[in-house]
């Protein structure tokens, strides 16, 4: 189909986004890479009077890194992101979690910000942010602030992000000596959002792991960590007696759900597979 | 801030300047403003790259980009890069493996191999795949456009088959 008449305005700055967005009482819709936004408007299930073109702000597209910590820019693309040596040195989960993300032709256009500001469930960048406690930061009209990925993402599709803001960028802690991750994705088909993901960080200390973070997602309607899992595996080496226990407390840190794509049984059956996998990556047996 | 906007780009190394709406996708202006019909229209959601086309050089969607997007960029589509003969050895070793029947997402293919062989190499059936994977074909059952992509990527890459 075809999307609704809208308006479009060409953002020169975040303050004149702000503006344009400001003007709209909550009918205008940022577009940044497109990729998500455009596929609803196609189908009708959105109708903003306004889109505000993002992509001409300059300096938005930016990667920096000072200090231990990586500001990844809103509008830097993901295949951008993909092939950065920075984030694959210092950020280095969400650099195997790229590859995930979409096919080639949308990872082209499609942008990191545009991703953790749409906070798809099944996505894989919001749970990359959540288990490395990443910043997000925001502008809006009563100034510029970071929130937190604890507090960012709110509920399903429903964010920290206000109808007068702009995501522009995300703050990572660099990774440091001892810092571990893991990965692992499970969907039918290579680029499609996952069944069940799960993106985690740790501290490799003695024999053990700490500062343990398991995100999951595509298992509820944000990216979710399994804490009582977390708590289990926290401290010394993990031995398979603990891993077992961490595998059946998922049975109460997840609560799936049955859709077209898998059952909610089927979900909880994969989420322990990719915790076995991933706990292996976080403790060397396997590759990262 | 309007419903419609003059925009100046680069089609196929020609500059071209028109008046369109803002909720005109890059695909359907290049179809129905063009009338450059070798780029399809198949999901218009993302999945099935048959509207894939180059935009500064790097395969997107077309049907998720604005027209108006394309204000100042350099688009080519499948007529554009045909002409230029850098896909002909694609495009025969295509035919030849029947990696097409009915056609429909042949264009979209064809560009998406052509960014998989631009890295040059002789990748994997595996990673062929993957980089593939955002190209639907109902027909074929992708064996043989891999064949093809394969056969390409190790005639490019001088390794006799």
């Amino acid at each position: 189909m075809k999307p609704v008449a809208f308006a479009y305005a060409k953002a020169r700055t975040v303050d004149h986004a702000i503006e344009l967005l400001s003007g709209h009482d909550g009918e205008a819709r940022v577009l940044a890479g497109g990729q998500s936004l455009m596929a609803t408007l196609n189908m009708r299930l959105s109708s903003p009077s306004l889109l505000v073109d993002i992509n001409g702000i300059a300096g938005l597209d930016q990667i920096n890194c000072e200090a231990g910590r990586v500001e990844i820019g809103a509008l830097v693309r993901a295949a951008a992101a993909e092939g950065s040596a920075v984030i694959g040195q210092s950020v280095p989960l969400v650099a195997a979690a790229l590859p995930y993300v979409a096919h080639p032709a949308i990872r082209n256009r499609g942008t990191i910000g545009g991703s953790v500001a749409l906070a798809d469930p099944a996505a894989e960048l919001p749970a990359c942010l959540l288990a490395l406690r990443a910043e997000i930061a925001i502008a809006g009209p009563g100034g510029r602030r970071r929130v937190p990925a604890d507090e960012f993402f709110r509920g399903l599709f429903e964010t920290a992000l206000g109808p007068r803001d702009v995501l522009t960028g995300i703050d990572f802690p660099a990774a440091g000596p001892g810092a571990r991750f893991g990965f692992a994705e499970l969907a039918r088909r290579h680029g499609d959002y996952a069944l069940v993901g799960l993106a985690a960080a740790a501290q490799r200390e003695g024999e053990g792991l700490t500062n343990l973070r398991l995100a999951f997602f595509g298992v509820g309607s944000t990216p979710w960590r399994a804490r009582r899992a977390e708590a289990l595996l926290e401290g010394a080496l993990i031995d398979p007696e603990r891993l077992d226990a961490a595998v059946s407390a998922l049975n109460q840190d997840l609560d799936p759900s049955d859709d077209l794509h898998a059952s909610a049984a089927l979900r909880r059956h994969l989420a322990a597979v990719i915790l076995r996998r991933v706990v292996r990556q976080l403790t060397g047996e396997e590759p990262q | 801030m309007s419903t419609a906007e003059t925009i100046s780009l680069r089609v196929n190394g020609e500059t071209v300047r028109q008046t369109v709406e803002a909720r005109r996708s890059l695909v359907d202006f290049l179809r129905q403003d063009l009338g450059l019909t070798g780029t399809h229209v198949g999901c218009e959601q993302g999945f099935c790259g048959a509207c894939t086309v180059l935009v500064d050089g790097v395969i997107v969607r077309g049907c998720l980009m604005l027209a108006v997007q394309c204000q100042g960029l350099s688009v080519e589509t499948i007529e554009g890069v045909s002409d230029k003969g850098e896909i002909a050895d694609l495009a025969q070793a295509f035919a030849g493996r029947n990696a097409l029947q009915c056609g429909y997402c042949t264009p979209g293919m064809l560009l998406t191999a052509q960014q998989i062989l631009k890295a040059g190499g002789t990748p994997s059936r595996a990673a062929i795949r993957a980089q593939l994977s955002g190209n639907y074909c109902r027909c074929t059952g992708y064996q043989a456009i891999i064949d093809a992509i394969e056969q390409v990527a190790r005639t490019r890459a001088g390794i006799q088959s």
